[in-house]
């Protein structure tokens, strides 16, 4: 099953998301969040979005969610460094193009019926045109 | 040589945490005002976990960037983390370090924080005080100067770089929301960037006193 990690610079918000995703999803899911320094404080942290993918993932893949600008530069430092590491550079990590609260729910539901990770990118980047209204 | 790479780092440390206030009230004027407040956390946690007795400048240097990664919290973590970790690998195994691996290692962050942060020369970001720096300092070490010549030519180019940035209109990064309104004010990484290199050529003044 695809595991899913949620970056935000905020502690609250990634468990806040995990938690709404995780209602959806079914228990088996490994969605792991990521937010905040280790501290506490507001910001992202590359090292502990690496540990957070390593827990994520079962074998088949691992999809991250991210939020703002240096969330996704986080991610993408904890992906470059894990293809540094070579018993983890065979981890197939993906980050996502898409809404992190959305697209999060989208994923978890597509990943926990045990898609593919393609088919939980496509459910995630879908949400990026969910209407609210209409 | 990997000793005095500490010290020299430390050096860095000290100006940066000696500056918290000037680089978050740069970043209040075009950004979230946590510049120095981020920068000085990263390196507090450098100058306690910097191993000192370490002789591979490489390491050294890893280190520092992985600290840096971890402690920073904004967008300067991953680029001022990615710059060391890339400088590491330029000097990955070296005791000592000639002028002309000074340039290697300055074309290594500037590719790293390229990579990170996919700006390029203009975008008022470090990259204009880094890359004129870069290219500065690599001129110097061509004409045959001495390494504090070369760090000399490097300080005015990324001084004159970082000035450029207020004249310029952001696209990268958090100041990008203000368009123009960007205008008139240094990009707070280019000043960072400054005051770094500038702290790596006052600790070599000191050293050859």
């Amino acid at each position: 099953m695809v595991g899913i990690v949620i970056v935000s610079h905020s502690c609250a918000a990634a468990e806040g998301i995990r938690d709404l995703a995780a209602q959806m999803a079914g228990p088996e899911l490994r969605i792991i969040a990521c937010g905040g320094m280790e501290d506490g404080s507001i910001g992202t942290d590359a090292m502990r979005v690496r540990d957070a993918i390593l827990d994520a993932d079962t074998g088949d893949g691992v999809y991250v969610m991210v939020d703002l600008g240096s969330g996704i530069m986080s991610a993408e430092t904890a992906v470059d460094f894990l293809q540094d590491e070579e018993e983890h550079a065979g981890i197939c990590v993906q980050i996502a193009d898409a809404p992190v609260l959305e697209g999060t729910v989208s994923a978890a539901v597509s990943a926990s019926a045990g898609d593919p990770l393609e088919e939980v990118i496509s459910a995630a980047e879908e949400a990026r045109g969910m209407r609210k209204l209409t | 040589m990997a000793s005095t790479l500490f010290d020299c780092i430390s050096k860095i440390a000290e100006t940066i945490i000696a500056n918290k206030d000037y680089l978050t009230e740069l970043d209040r004027a075009i950004g979230d005002a946590d510049h120095g407040i981020n920068m000085a956390r990263g390196y507090t946690e450098v100058l306690q976990q910097l191993p000192q007795e370490e002789q591979d400048i490489g390491a050294v240097l890893k280190k520092t960037g992985m600290v840096l990664l971890s402690k920073v919290g904004g967008a300067s973590g991953p680029l001022y983390g990615t710059a060391y970790m890339k400088a590491a690998k330029a000097a990955a195994g070296k005791t000592s370090l000639t002028t002309q691996d000074g340039c290697e290692i300055l074309q290594a962050v500037i590719a790293g924080i390229q990579l990170r942060g996919k700006a390029q020369r203009g975008e008022k970001t470090m990259l204009d005080a880094i890359i004129p720096a870069c290219e500065a300092y690599c001129a110097a070490v061509k004409a045959g100067q001495d390494f504090s010549g070369c760090l000399d030519a490097m300080c005015a180019a990324a001084r004159e770089g970082t000035d450029y940035t207020a004249s310029i209109r952001a696209t990268k990064g958090r100041a990008s929301y203000l368009g123009d309104r960007s205008i008139g004010h240094v990009d707070p990484g280019a000043a960072s960037s400054l005051l770094t290199m500038e702290a790596v050529r006052d600790f070599y003044r000191e050293q050859m006193q």
